[in-house]
């Protein structure tokens, strides 16, 4: 078989099983398409050793039949994501050097299923940002192009390095993370498929912490019955994470039947923002009419606290990650700031955390701070709490009437160039994560699938949000408006 | 609400990230930004509605309360900047 690293999980996984290919030759592929692929800075720590010692393993184990869902195929893993003996730095250089002693619960699970780990994908620092233009080791790439143009173009983020990776066919598929899109955002930049789970689904132990009551991790694919194999491996209750759910995990590949006769699915009037190009309204219309062609119900709802939810965010998620990043303090692990005579315990603090965040980390570190004050703490953290309750009801309410998924928009744009956006004030880009914020606040499972290009060839994607541990059931229908899309388009390889 | 100079000077010094005084001026404006992106939150009627604690309705699972981890002193100190002697290794903290 050639282009063994193009091969989907479930395509590998069957090859594997009928003997036609072998964990060793797809992870061959994958490491030589990472290795020729260094403009896209994707992989941004990579594990040859590890990937092919556990290939050989996993070969061993298909020959004895003993042989899970994920065994033998190659990711890869977003640098969020602590990896025992292998450098974990969330993209930032405060933690240049850490080299975790643990493995995270998320990627000690797929290891366990038998894949493979190629390497750590490039991400946003701290998974703040929506480019991946914050990272430490630089931008990450997207393979994709407008139709004449040699302009380079975000990934999106702050999963940046696992779409690009997905999508230039590094890797058969890629941990994310998503605390208000970062899994899903680029996704829809990429022409891939992302989906968060719900809340609670998958263990956040060893995963950096950014904001955690948002935070959750997810698999970035080529398809979603892609998705739905890797989601199974990655969830679970782990009893080292209280917040992790205590609820069995179904077969989320069985529930992919591409039936939706019956369903309801909602149509959000909120989202129709002013503004927004034609191409996405266009595109939105369209999956509509799929879906209802696939025999579903469309109905009109209304969340009418939508335009609260990106500045509830931007109180919520700061605030977490100023008392969250409050031990990157020099003591215990990554850089400490060279001192001066004289300096004590606070200026190494202070120092260290000057040197070692970016901008837009510090940006949130501080504004946590502000919104977390004495004097300001009920008039900001608590009243975006009581706003949260308020979208969570938003979405309680269209479910108790029966809708069963909401169609929206993934983003309101196509990916936009690297730089292009530096001059524009952080507000800005935030409006980036308007249709997928709203979910990481009231907890629930979101897909991004890709539904079409636009007018340059860029990729475009929509979000189906489901209920509260329903993944399966969102699954289903993504599975079904990926049939009826019919989306194939590839990046032309110029890397 | 407005951010002066002097309230992001205090604001970075309690995130304990050092802020040169000349970089305040575009730090204050970038907060009132933010801040004012914020308040549109101000509009919403927030009478009698909770604040969320937690996104699942779900109690927190208890343990016994017993030790389970432990003897890892290398392990823990081998990404320190500076251990010494088993310790973590810090500037003086008092005269």
């Amino acid at each position: 078989m050639s282009d063994l690293n193009k091969l989907g999980l479930a395509e590998a996984r069957d090859a594997l099983r009928k003997g036609e290919t072998t964990s060793v030759e797809l992870t061959k592929a994958c490491l030589s398409a990472i290795d020729k692929a260094d403009a896209l800075n994707a992989f941004v720590h990579k594990t040859p050793e590890i990937a092919l010692e556990r290939a050989a393993a996993a070969d061993a184990r298909l020959q004895q039949g003993d042989a899970p869902a994920m065994c033998g195929l190659p990711v890869g893993i977003k640098d969020l994501f602590c990896t025992k003996g292998v450098a974990s730095q969330a993209a930032s250089k405060i933690l240049e050097g850490f080299v975790p002693e643990y493995e995270s619960t998320v990627s000690q699970q797929l290891a366990d299923n038998g894949a493979v780990m190629l390497g750590k994908l490039n991400m946003d620092e701290f998974a703040m940002g929506s480019s991946n233009e914050t990272s430490t080791y630089g931008n990450a790439v997207s393979p994709w192009r407008r139709e004449g143009s040699d302009a380079q173009l975000t990934p999106g983020g702050s999963s940046g390095g696992s779409a690009a990776a997905v999508a230039a066919d590094l890797c058969l598929a890629a941990t994310g993370t998503d605390t208000g899109g970062s899994i899903r955002q680029p996704a829809a930049f990429t022409g891939t498929v992302g989906i968060k789970p719900t809340y609670g689904r998958c263990s956040r132990w060893g995963v950096v912490a950014f904001a955690s009551s948002l935070d959750q991790a997810g698999p970035m694919t080529k398809s979603v019955r892609d998705a739905a194999i890797m989601l199974e491996a990655m969830s679970g209750h782990d009893p080292k994470d209280s917040t992790s759910a205590d609820l069995a995990v179904p077969n989320f590949e069985a529930m992919l039947t591409g039936d939706i006769r019956g369903k309801k699915i909602g149509i959000p009037k909120e989202y129709h923002m002013e503004g927004m190009p034609a191409e996405i309204e266009k595109l939105w219309a369209e999956g509509r009419d799929m879906l209802k062609e696939a025999g579903a119900e469309i109905v009109d709802i209304s969340l009418p606290h939508t335009k609260y939810a990106l500045p509830a965010y931007y109180v919520i998620a700061p605030a977490e990650a100023s008392s969250n990043l409050a031990r990157y303090d020099g003591v215990r692990y990554g850089n400490r700031a060279r001192l001066e005579a004289g300096d004590g315990i606070t200026e190494m603090y202070e120092k260290t955390r000057a040197q070692g965040f970016g901008d837009e980390v510090k940006r949130r570190v501080m504004v946590g701070t502000y919104v977390l004050s004495a004097g300001f703490y009920d008039a900001y953290y608590n009243r975006a709490r009581r706003v949260r309750s308020l979208i969570k009801q938003d979405f309680e309410n269209v479910f108790a009437a029966g809708v069963d998924a909401i169609l929206t928009p993934a983003t309101p744009s196509a990916a936009f160039g690297l730089g292009e956006m530096s001059d524009a004030d952080p507000v800005a880009m935030y409006l980036l994560d308007v249709f997928t914020v709203t979910v990481n606040l009231a907890g629930l499972p979101g897909i991004a699938l890709p539904a079409g290009l636009d007018s340059q060839g860029l990729p475009l994607g929509l979000q189906l949000i489901g209920r509260p541990w329903e993944e399966g059931d969102l699954l289903n229908t993504a599975y079904a408006l990926e049939q009826s899309t019919g989306f194939v388009a590839k990046p032309g390889n110029w890397w | 609400m407005s951010i002066d100079q002097n309230t992001a000077a205090k604001v970075a010094k309690l995130a304990r990230i050092k802020v040169e005084d000349d970089a305040l001026p575009a730090l204050a404006a970038e907060f009132n930004t933010i801040l004012e992106f914020i308040e549109q939150l101000n509009e919403v009627d927030v009478e009698g509605v909770e604040p969320m604690t937690s996104v699942t309705p779900q109690r927190l699972k208890r343990r016994e309360d017993v030790v389970t981890d432990g003897n890892q002193q290398d392990k823990i100190l081998s990404n320190a900047p500076d251990a010494r002697e088993g310790f973590f290794a810090v500037p003086k903290v008092m005269e």
